[in-house]
This record gives structure tokens, sequence and C-alpha cells, in this order.
């Protein structure tokens, strides 16, 4: 009893934030602001304990309720005069800022104005966290995204990798990628969108929600569909929880343009559009090479120069689908592949299984619509008995 | 009286940061996070209402924390106390379960003798906010508070 009245004496949010239930509820610790940010999200436990709370927490009511543990922590990163120079090469470097770039690099063939932004909001990160330093104010800034741009140009592949950078950058706790399309959100009678859009929401928490062709959330063909109640409940998150996820919203250009004309909010609240550009036939031949090295196999030079006629006749034909095309034809070049080397019998080696030959390339459906370039017949033959 | 139930109740009350990192531990550990509360504080009632469903797939604390902000802002008046089930076999039972909100003003309780035959005495716990109805126990005897 006695000790209870001391704890509530001493202003600490002890008794201070849950008993007092004000407005606000709970002073939340928002993992970004501070330099402890992603330490702390690194070790849950560590926090609990007042390891590590969120760094310098600006929010009014959080003020004076620093556990022993934040303010040690803020020792070793502490409050910068306003005269002191700070290396920023330096601070980049603690952050892994290049490191996660340079993968990002790696990883992704063109995507030039992408990966542009990226390396924006990591240097907004970075620069975000030194005003903190210099008791400058450094609001997080909203990361909602909107990716528009043909089919297989990477949207989701960016996606899943952006929550990865997200976290490493200290901006999301934990950086998961959830993945949602409009039979995850919207329900089938009353009453039943909100607690299921709820649940996704709760579920992307601390990572990245996608939204694939959002635009199915709105029908404007039938008032009484329930995805206005999800979108409703989409944007109230979006801006309540704004340390707490990021939303992508994925699709088509054109389809997600009449999808924003009718939610303005949604469009204003987004602030990233990000197009993605489609992919040039040299973009498209790396994503095939890498694509190939990373199942082990290798082209043969003349199978490299028919393949490379092969995407630019894919290209000119219906439903080409960018690097998931190519997928799809590097999946029958290896059927091709197997088939030839089955058909053919006796004694096969290495080489020859991770080789692809001209023929294996030659053999597709594409070249047989125009005019074959170079076909050899007795090719031809041979892959008659297997197709 | 405060009442003291669960893990952490010598403590003194857990800041939100506090409360957060909890739920992360119970995350990572696989447990289903639960929100529930009551205004019965006797001992033996452990089955208090729950708010909401457990929640299953959640992956961060912010979310388990949005529904205990939720909770307590929704019943200020009574205790609210967070709960992690441990489904994995062998175990599937309560793992972690702490108090995170609690009425200003608790009463307390009051020791009940009742002599029975034999001169022996029965004794029993009585929560005196139980006196009044369910619902209007703690907060201002008029009812609800604005």
């Amino acid at each position: 009893m006695k000790r209870d009245r001391e704890v509530k004496g001493d202003g600490e949010v002890g008794e201070g934030a849950l008993a007092r239930r004000d407005a606000r509820g709970f002073a939340m610790p928002r993992p970004g602001t501070g330099p402890a940010g992603a330490a702390a999200a690194a070790d849950g436990m560590g926090r609990a304990h007042g390891g590590q709370a969120a760094g310098p927490d600006r929010q009014p009511g959080a003020g004076p309720d620093r556990t022993p543990g934040a303010r040690a922590d803020d020792g070793d990163r502490e409050r910068l005069p306003a005269d002191a120079l700070v290396d920023l090469d330096r601070e980049g470097k603690a952050l892994q800022i290049s490191g996660v770039l340079e993968r990002l690099d790696a990883e992704f063939v063109g995507l030039s104005p992408v990966k542009e932004r990226v390396r924006e909001i990591a240097a907004l990160l970075l620069v975000d966290r030194l005003r903190a330093r210099y008791a400058l104010s450094s609001s997080r800034p909203s990361l909602h995204m909107c990716f528009t741009g043909s089919p297989g140009t990477g949207k989701t592949t960016m996606a899943m990798h952006l929550g990865e950078l997200l976290h490493e950058l200290g901006y999301l706790r934990k950086g998961q990628l959830v993945t949602a399309t409009r039979d995850d959100l919207v329900g089938q009678y009353v009453g039943h969108t909100a607690p299921k859009t709820k649940e996704v929401l709760k579920r992307a928490m601390g990572g990245v929600l996608l939204i694939d062709e959002a635009y199915y959330l709105y029908r404007p063909d039938n008032e009484r569909d329930y995805g206005q109640e999800a979108i409703e409940i989409l944007l109230q998150f979006m801006e309540a929880h704004r340390d707490d996820l990021v939303v992508i919203l994925a699709g088509y250009k054109e389809r997600m343009d009449v999808f924003f004309c009718s939610n303005p909010g949604m469009a204003s609240r987004i602030g990233h559009h990000i197009d993605f550009p489609d992919f040039g036939i040299c973009d498209l031949m790396e994503i095939a090479e890498r694509m190939l090295s990373r199942e082990e196999y290798r082209l043969s030079p003349q199978a490299a120069v028919a393949f490379r006629e092969y995407v630019a006749l894919r290209m000119r034909q219906p439903r080409f689908a960018g690097a998931r095309s190519i997928r799809n034809a590097i999946d029958r070049l290896r059927l091709r592949q197997a088939g030839r080397l089955v058909a053919a019998g006796g004694q096969v080696g290495r080489a020859d299984l991770v080789e692809i030959t001209e023929a294996d390339v030659r053999g597709s459906r594409v070249f047989g619509d125009g005019s074959p370039p170079a076909r050899p017949a007795a090719l031809d033959g041979s892959l008659g008995q297997i197709a | 009286m405060r009442i003291t139930q669960g893990t952490f109740s010598y403590l003194p009350d857990l800041t939100a940061n506090e409360i957060m990192g909890q739920i992360q531990y119970a995350i990572d550990r696989g447990w289903a996070v639960a929100v529930e509360f009551t205004d019965d504080p006797h001992p033996r009632n452990v089955l208090w209402e729950m708010w909401g469903l457990p929640m299953f797939e959640i992956s961060d604390a912010s979310a388990a924390m949005h529904e205990v902000t939720a909770c307590v802002q929704a019943w200020p008046d009574h205790y609210v106390r967070v709960s992690a089930y441990d489904a994995s076999l062998g175990r599937q039972t309560t793992a972690l379960s702490f108090i995170v909100s609690r009425p200003v003003p608790e009463p307390g309780f009051r020791l009940d003798r009742q002599e029975a035959g034999d001169r022996r005495i029965r004794y029993s716990l009585h929560p005196y906010a139980a006196d009044r109805p369910s619902g209007e126990r703690y907060g201002h005897p008029n009812g609800r508070r604005g």
C-alpha cells in the first residue's frame, strides 16, 4: 500500500499512463526515432526490462518517464551542441545504408526510379537520426507507397525486399511482408469486413502490408459493396499507425489512377507514387542470365544469341509479362533441355546438364509463328519426337 | 488494497514500453496474446471477459498494444490483463498473464468468518467492490463517468 503510493507520487508512468487513461491511453514507443531503435527492435525482451527503451521519445506524455536504461543508452549518443559536426559517412556506415543499397542494386536489374526513391528514403532516415541528435524535430516520414507498372516489372518482389530494407534501416520493427488481396480484406456480410480488415492489418503491424491489385477493393458498380468499408478502415489505420506499418498498394497504372480518382483520401495519404518502368531487352537478358545462373544453368553462346531473338519476338506478342514471361521461358528451356538429353540417351556429363543449347531455345513456339531465322531440320526432327 | 494477480503484480505498474516488451517476448515465443477484462477481482475468478479474439498471427507487439489501448479506453474502471497462451504440445496452458490496467480506488476484500458445526470456522473473501452490481463496481457511485 505504501509503496503503491510512492510509485504514484513520483510522476512515473507506472501508474500514470495506464491508470489515468487519458485520451491517448498509452505513450507508444517509436522505433525509428531514437538511436536505440534498431537495437530495441532486435531484442524485444531487452526493451521490456527498460534496457533499451525507444530512444529520445519526443512525445509529450512520455517526457519524464524514461527508465534508467533508456538514459544509459542515450549516454553513448548524447545530444550534440549546436556547433558540433558529424561525419555523415561514418554515420551511414553505422546504419549500414550502403550495404542495403548495394544489395538492392545487386538484386534488381533496371528499375532506376525505384532505386532512386529507396536511396532517398534511406538518406532521409539517416538525416532524421542526425537531426534528432541536434535536438531538431524529426517526425517520422510516412512511407505508404503505391507501386504501379505493367505486369512482371518487379512490384511484388520489390515490396518484399522493401520490408527487409526498412527493417535494417530501423524504420520498421519486424519487416515482415503480409500480402493481402480483396478476399482477405472485404467481408461477405454486414459487420464482417471490419474485423477481417483489422485482423490483416494487425498481422502486418511492424512490417509491410502489400495490397495487390488494390483497385478491386472498390467496385463503383455496386454501391452496397463492402469494399468501401475496408478502404475506410485502411485509411484510418494508415493514419493512426503510421509508425507501425507501411502500406503498399500495387497494381496496373491505369486502373490505379481510376481507383485514386474515386478515393481521393487514399491518394493523398500515400506519399510515394512509384511507377515501375517496363524492362528493355537488355534488362530482360540480364534478368534471364541471373535466373539461369541462380539455377545453375548456362546458355551456350549461340543459345544466348537465339534467346535474345526470342525475347525480342516475345516482347511484341500479346500477354507479355516482363520478368515473369522470362521466368516461364526459362522453365520451358529446362523442359526442352531435359527432353533432348533423355531422348538422346547415352552418357552425359556435368557440362551437358548445365548447358542449354541453341536447339533448346529455337524449339519455342514463338519462333514458329514468324519466319524461323535458322532452324536445322535435323534438330526439328529430334524435338518432334519429344514434344 | 492493490490486488496482486498474475506476473509482475508486486512490481510497480508496467509502462507502455514495458508492456510492449513483454508482449513482444510472448509473440517471439509463439504464444497467442489475448486481452481480457473484468470488474470482479476475486482471486478465484479466473475466467475474465475476452476483448476480441486471441491474436494468433501477429508478429509485432504494436498490434496487441492497439487492442490493449482500445480495451482500457472502453473499460476504464475495470481490470485489464494481457494473457499469453502457449499452445505447444505438453504445455497447452496460459504461459504469461499480467494486469495492465486497474481501477483507481481498489477497496479490497473483507474476510468473512462463518461459524459452522462443531465450532469450526469457514473463511471466505468478499470483495467490497462486488457489493455493487456488475458494471458499476468501480469509479463514481452514480454510474459511469464521462
